[in-house]
């Protein structure tokens, strides 16, 4: 079919089928001064789609602070870059794979890894942890242990062969992901300063080289796909998901770190989500020049296929570059010596034009700033909610008596029970610089070669971004500085995934709207600022959204490694204390979900200057060697934190405490709070400390013996409580 | 020591034990690129962990037939010592120079955590120096398998380098992760010159590690 002999209603479906609207189709004759034959609306498509063009979000997006004194690079590249001296820098992105792994969760999940983890290597950095952030549907939903076993096998086969160790994430269930889970990876690469790649093709002239993989028909129009609804029928979009090969993955890494030790390189990109088009494209538009490709001399693994499914395929493992002429021999030595396809496909023209040939004809022609400048950009309409009412619960609705109980209950639920069991399926290890494993706040990475540390957490929590999108966006940047602050780092920066529903939705847009502002001011409170990230929306099924998730990766830095702090109690004797402000905030609280089965209360505020006050507090003791053990106060409130301590260290406590509303201590989700283990000889010292910079500081216990036990009601041993919290993904 | 470490497609610690090799040998391994046909003069040849050939296939078959095994072969024979750890012993037991198969773990699932071994013959070039040891593993199919004739052989002749054991250095089902058979976590050749270990001693080599018992392995080849 060509262009020439559309019949105007099989246009209309074409265009539609297409994911593109009929006035974007309009945009599109308008630019080209014609129609698109087949091949140009395939590539229209594959550029406007959402997933592509970030065409809702971007204006909002433009809002979040994005520079800092660290800040290298930040969004509008393959990765984000900052600076962690001596000439180090720490490359990282984390991106969502949503929809593929719905329809196919082994292989959504590990292409995932896979495209996160050459989004690194592309900009020239060895990829040295990979972190995810998973989230499922109601536990006892028919779906559920089919997806969580492939999702987090996928995530482990392709990590664990390729060699990167998976050192940690986060992973919640809720029904709201009944009809479509989220699985967000991250990666975190080190590169040196000066050897940074970008993608801006250069040189009039120069190659486009084509290396990797070969092309199948595999994921075509899976960028498309990941931009629509789902519906019963989503089962039938299966085919588009892409099948991954890590060990290719692998020799393309180490090919293409090897040919960045010599000065070949002129521009690099990964053909991620739209393959070779977005890949061609981007690196035209960057560079402001144009590109023509020869489609015949793509290597091919699938026989005839056509310019539009080579286009579009979004066969896995393959990177397109631009190099230097005089090069050509050496890089291709070095890809062949990793038996890898290397293949001259196009060079670098002066058109501002992606021109597209094939068997000696023109395939396409497309002056690139119509793609690229001249996407659609929407301010779509939105309606902002009021946050859910607070509810202030009171002690006499509880009974005291239950509070152990109701923790061992807590602490066998899903959402918080140990995640043993999915961390010990991914090599944690590999690479022997993992300083921190996973099941600490954060995951820490020495920096291979030297006494310093990369720590890197994923947090959000949906149910507060539902009730208060504002707050849960704040809540979802704050959750990650802290996790880091309590590993003894000093927080950088972050990167974003946006999951959201329906943005043509005034209410969902309403939400993403309000999660942005609440980021924007925690970054900047923080100078914490987004240097990358990736936003899905549409995340519906049958009309139905998700929760609002703004799921974050911060990194953070560790100059000396003596420093690392961990959750794990060290030694009886020592004293624990929590630092921060408690207030009894039990709305929206974990105990409210899984005791009393309630989804209502609020979402707790986040006072900025709070969190920052105490976190500095935190890394100022750090520094003075004054604490064994850190943990931040997050999901379940102190008590949950407390049972993570003592199955951590393998030690239990004596709590000794007099409050009036003792459900309200222990499992109020109040914010900005950490608990620290102290040795006696140093509790005087960090009492004043406390009181000089205004920071709240309260004794709980003393640590030691095998149980946690509560003056005035009980105690439980530490052997029940590690048998409740390993039981549910034991019997998994 | 003149060291070699192997680099197959796919190796992915190898960089680690050429790491450990340093600094607890105390010079740096020459690293060998799988397509080269000899190694000619060598005190210790390591075949790594990783996924050699993505393990498609079999976990080790297609390493097995590369260029330069042929040269490990030759050198083993003639008695130099060759140490395979996890993919590295999945490579030896293909190549032949070891007994047994390594079949999938018991749970169906990779594991990485750390484990405690016991070393069975502590007279040998890889094992003089070694105790109970706690060390990572991080495997799918490290589940040791031999037939009862094949390991009536190997335990008569002292080939059973190490077992999976608990805190106390009881052999028990409890302390096996996998399911391999007596709890074998490693094994030598008859002569005692060639190793295959399924658990990381190149991951328990520093105190950042959290535990640095895997020295005492290289340690044992210095004396």
């Amino acid at each position: 079919m060509t262009s020439s002999n559309w019949q105007f209603d099989t246009e209309k479906l074409l265009v539609e089928s297409h994911g593109l609207k009929l006035d974007e189709f309009e945009k599109i004759v308008q630019g080209l001064g014609r129609e698109p034959n087949l091949t140009e609306l395939g590539i229209f498509s594959a550029m406007w789609n959402e997933h592509c063009s970030y065409k809702s979000s971007k204006y909002w997006l433009k809002k979040l602070p994005t520079s800092g004194e660290r800040v290298i690079q930040g969004p509008g590249e393959n990765a984000g870059v900052i600076d962690i001296d001596d000439g180090d820098v720490a490359v990282f992105k984390m991106e969502s794979h949503n929809h593929p792994s719905f329809l196919e969760p082994y292989q959504g999940a590990a292409t995932g890894v896979g495209g996160i983890l050459r989004d690194v290597f592309t900009m020239g950095a060895r990829p040295v942890a990979n972190m995810n952030a998973l989230r499922f549907g109601d536990p006892n939903h028919p779906k559920t242990k089919h997806l969580v076993s492939g999702v987090v096998g996928g995530i482990g086969g392709y990590g664990n062969c390729i060699g990167i160790p998976t050192v940690g994430g986060e992973v919640n269930f809720h029904p709201s992901y009944n009809g479509n889970i989220l699985v967000n990876a991250m990666t975190v690469g080190i590169a040196k300063k000066d050897k940074i790649f970008y993608s801006a093709a250069a040189g009039i002239g120069n190659p486009v080289v084509y290396v990797g993989s070969k092309t199948g028909r595999d994921g075509i129009h899976g960028a498309t796909m990941a931009s629509a609804e789902f519906d019963d029928d989503s089962e039938e979009k299966k085919p588009t998901v892409q099948v991954g090969d890590p060990f290719t993955e692998k020799l393309l890494l180490e090919a293409c770190l090897e040919l960045m030790k010599e000065d070949a390189i002129i521009a690099i990109q990964d053909m991620g989500a739209a393959g070779l088009t977005s890949s061609s494209i981007e690196m035209a538009s960057k560079g402001n020049v144009g590109i023509d490709i020869n489609l015949s001399k793509v290597p091919l693994r699938a026989a005839n296929m056509t310019a539009y499914e080579l286009m579009l395929s979004e066969s896995q493992e393959r990177m397109l570059m631009v190099i230097q002429p005089k090069k050509e021999e050496l890089a291709r030595s070095i890809f062949k010596k990793w038996d890898l396809e290397f293949e001259i496909i196009g060079e670098v023209t002066d058109t501002k034009k992606l021109i597209l040939h094939m068997d000696g004809e023109e395939q396409a022609s497309i002056p690139i700033n119509i793609l690229v400048e001249d996407a659609p950009e929407y301010q779509r309409d939105y309606i902002v909610n009021d946050p859910s009412p607070l509810i202030s619960f009171e002690s006499k609705d509880f009974e005291d008596k239950d509070i152990l109980s109701d923790l061992l209950k807590m602490i066998s639920h899903p959402n918080l029970c140990s995640r043993k069991w999915i961390w010990e399926q991914y090599d944690h290890m590999v690479m022997a610089d993992t300083v921190v494993r996973p099941g600490s706040d954060a995951a820490v990475v020495r920096v291979h070669g030297t006494n310093k540390g990369i720590a890197i957490s994923t947090d959000c929590s949906p149910t507060y971004c539902r009730h208060n999108p504002y707050e849960g966006g704040k809540h979802a940047v704050v959750e990650t500085w802290r996790n880091i602050v309590a590993s003894g780092a000093e927080p950088i920066a972050i990167t974003d995934c946006m999951n959201f529903g329906n943005p043509e939705k005034p209410e969902i847009m309403g939400q993403f709207v309000e999660c942005i502002r609440g980021m924007g001011d925690a970054c900047s409170k923080l100078n914490y600022p987004v240097i990358s990230g990736n936003v899905s929306l549409y995340n519906e099924t049958n009309g139905e959204g998700i929760y609002p998730t703004p799921a974050i990766g911060g990194v953070g830095l560790i100059k000396d490694l003596s420093n690392t702090m961990t959750i794990g109690f060290k030694n009886e004797g020592n004293v624990l204390c929590l630092i921060g402000e408690s207030d009894n905030h039990l709305g929206n609280s974990h105990y409210l979900s899984i005791i009393q089965n309630r989804e209502d209360g609020g979402t707790p505020s986040i006072n900025l200057d709070d969190e920052l006050k105490n976190g500095k507090f935190i890394l100022d003791c750090v520094t003075k060697k004054l604490l064994k053990s850190v943990h931040d106060v997050g999901e379940g409130g102190v008590l949950i934190a407390i049972a993570e301590m003592c199955i951590s260290g393998n030690l239990g406590i004596k709590i000794d405490i007099t409050k009036d509303f003792l459900h309200g201590f222990f499992f109020g989700e109040d914010q900005a709070r950490y608990l620290v283990e102290v040795s006696p000889n140093k509790l005087e010292q960090i009492e004043v400390d406390a009181s000089k910079s205004a920071v709240k500081i309260e004794r709980i216990g003393e640590i030691g013996g095998t149980s946690i036990s509560i003056n005035s009601i009980g105690e439980i041993e530490l052997s029940s409580l590690i048998d409740h919290h390993t039981k549910w993904f034991n019997e998994f | 020591m003149k060291t070699h470490v192997i680099v197959f497609p796919g190796s992915n610690c190898d960089r680690d034990v050429a790491v450990a090799i340093q600094n607890i040998i105390g010079s740096s391994p020459e690293m060998v690129w799988h397509k080269d046909s000899t190694i000619k003069q060598s005190d210790l040849i390591v075949v790594p962990g990783g996924f050699s050939y993505g393990d498609y296939l079999r976990c080790g078959a297609m390493a097995s037939a590369s260029p330069i095994m042929k040269s490990v072969i030759e050198n083993a024979n003639k008695g130099v010592p060759v140490m395979g750890i996890c993919n590295g012993f999945q490579i030896l037991i293909e190549s032949g120079l070891l007994q047994g198969a390594l079949i999938r773990n018991s749970s169906l699932s990779f594991i990485c955590r750390d484990i405690i071994i016991k070393p069975t013959n502590t007279k040998t070039i890889f094992t003089n120096k070694s105790k109970i040891s706690k060390m990572p593993i991080a495997h799918n199919e490290g589940n040791y398998f031999a037939n009862s004739n094949q390991i009536k052989e190997i335990e008569d002749n002292d080939q059973i380098a190490f077992q999976y054991c608990d805190e106390n250095g009881d052999i028990n089902a409890h302390s096996n992760p996998n399911g391999s058979i007596n709890n074998i976590a490693g094994v030598f050749n008859k002569s005692k010159n060639v190793l295959g270990m399924m658990p990381h001693p190149e991951r328990a080599a520093e105190s950042i590690h959290g535990c640095d018992d895997g020295r005492n392995i290289f340690e044992s080849l210095l004396s």
